[in-house]
């Protein structure tokens, strides 16, 4: 345990990639911790869900090594990235739910991918992570039947019904209003401070950002409570930034030496 | 100028070909390693072949109805009505049979394949499912593939007998010939030759029905629009590629001499 909190959980070394000679990515570097947040910001076309699907190995990098847990997977073929595939649960851009599946299915579909056959096991943990996203009412409805919101969290109970290490969202609060956003931000922190899940988030709302570095996730009605009153720094991972833009690395740091730093590109940002 | 124009377009056409052969291979050997999807291999055989029966049953009745009409006019003019059951079986089980079944899956199949597959692709479906550690081509491909090169021979089969009873309605009702007539002269006039010919096509047929589907719908692109186009391609593209290779396995099939 103590020998795997010391490797990065996710490592980029050098990435750069382009689309038919057009650079999307340009010798991006970055570590994140385990249990550590990364926030990934930037203006849309700067290569952000690009680096999540590197990530995952759904595309391939031109240069540069993308470690997983100390593991370079680029050479990796698509059989060996598969089985590493399944300790890491991604949150996309719309949800993709399967939409001919039941919210049951959907959830259960990671559990079925990973040869559980026993159906009380499968209905047991789907109830769970149901319960977790406080979604257990919609258990028997289609994806087409249910609101975005509600799509996306049931998007993150699909990715975590298999127990994964990380966690990739592709802009998880886009295009929802501001409070059913803050329920999504919530979860986020939930996962993260209950299960000690590492998480790379793609946002251009800062807010998110901020919201994720100050606070954490406590039970009860509140949801959330400042991390400096709750003495809770010294032992909360950090939450760090990443600001892209034109696919190279503009800033990175903490959310306070981002908020100090008076740049014109930033402070776009902040307000 | 002109010179680069074509060599891009023919470029472009055998990249086309060794992709759909890859995914056609790739996709069948897939089924003899783990993980396989039988669920999804019977979901498939249900909604293609199951699905398929009305207009299949009736295509094929109404094919043979209105051979042995048309035929029954020539050979009346030579005095052979009687061997109208033999005209229509040869026709129907070597040609109409494989042929008119194979092209109505493929209306109702490639297109359905297609479409299916491209609106998976551009909500970003496909890439969920990698994210989750399928491999679509297990999970998608190889269980349309198989489930289509099961239940296309036995459409087939299904198929030439309507089609044989369409043709004996009218030799009964229209020409008047006895029911063991008809069917003495259609049974006599199939040999294996004929029946091997009829029971082959289909197999080629349905990698041409279930493949282009796949084929183009994994290639979609461009939103909802994208998915009309690619369903629009798969259609075009498997119902000519079936009359083309028909014509190119009869000929070699003709070749073949069984004793």
């Amino acid at each position: 345990m103590d020998q795997s909190s010391s490797i990065p959980v996710l490592e980029f070394d050098h990435v750069s990639l382009s689309f038919d000679e057009k650079p999307v990515l340009t010798d991006i570097s970055f570590q994140v911790e385990q249990g550590g947040t990364l926030m990934l910001l930037g203006v849309a076309g700067t290569g952000k869900s690009v680096l999540l699907k590197l990530t995952l190995g759904l595309l391939k990098p031109d240069a540069g090594k993308i470690k997983l847990e100390g593991q370079d997977v680029v050479p990796l073929p698509e059989s060996e990235l598969q089985p590493i595939r399944k300790h890491i649960g991604m949150v996309f851009q719309e949800g993709a739910l399967f939409d001919s599946l039941t919210v049951y299915e959907n959830v259960a579909y990671p559990l079925r991918e990973a040869r559980e056959t026993v159906e009380a096991t499968i209905e047991k943990r789907v109830r769970e992570v149901l319960g977790f996203v406080e979604m257990e009412q919609a258990i028997d409805k289609l994806p087409s039947e249910l609101s975005g919101g509600m799509r996306r969290r049931v998007s993150i109970a699909r990715a975590i019904s298999n127990r994964p290490s990380m966690m990739l969202y592709d802009s998880p609060t886009a295009g929802l209003d501001p409070i059913t956003a803050h329920t999504i931000t919530v979860l986020i922190a939930k996962l993260r401070d209950m299960e000690r899940v590492s998480s790379v988030v793609v946002t251009h709302r800062l807010q998110d950002g901020y919201v994720l570095s100050n606070f954490i996730y406590a039970p009860g009605p509140q949801a959330l409570v400042a991390a400096s009153t709750h003495g809770a720094t010294d032992h909360t991972p950090a939450t760090r930034f990443l600001v892209l833009r034109d696919g190279g690395i503009y800033f990175q740091g903490t959310g306070q030496e981002l908020a100090d730093k008076a740049d014109p590109y930033l402070h776009k940002f902040l307000i | 100028m002109i010179n680069g124009w074509v060599d891009d377009l023919l470029k472009r056409r055998v990249l086309a070909v060794q992709e759909f052969s890859g995914l056609v291979f790739n996709s069948l050997r897939a089924a003899f390693s783990p993980p396989r999807y039988f669920t999804d291999t019977l979901i498939q055989m249900d909604i293609i072949g199951f699905g398929s029966l009305p207009i299949v049953l009736l295509t094929g009745f109404f094919t043979g109805a209105v051979l042995a009409l048309q035929t029954y006019r020539t050979l009346g003019t030579f005095g052979e009505v009687g061997l109208l059951g033999q005209a229509v079986s040869l026709s129907v089980v070597r040609e109409l049979g494989p042929v008119l079944t194979a092209l109505m899956v493929t209306g109702r199949n490639s297109s359905g394949i297609a479409s299916e597959l491209g609106s998976m692709l551009v909500s970003e479906q496909v890439d969920a499912m990698r994210a989750l550690g399928t491999d679509p081509m297990r999970k998608l491909v190889t269980p349309r593939m198989y489930a289509t090169l099961i239940t296309l021979p036995l459409l087939t089969i299904l198929s030439d007998f309507f089609g044989l009873m369409g043709g004996y309605f009218v030799s009964y009702y229209t020409a008047h010939l006895s029911t063991a007539q008809y069917w003495t002269s259609a049974y006599q006039a199939l040999d294996v030759q004929d029946v091997f010919q009829g029971l082959i096509k289909p197999v080629f047929f349905s990698i041409i029905v279930a493949g282009i589907g796949c084929y183009f719908g994994l290639r979609t692109t461009g939103g909802t629009e994208g998915v009309g186009r690619s369903t629009t391609q798969a259609v075009v593209a498997a119902s000519v590629l079936i009359l083309v290779f028909d014509f190119f396995i009869t000929k070699f099939l003709i070749g073949i001499k069984f004793t």
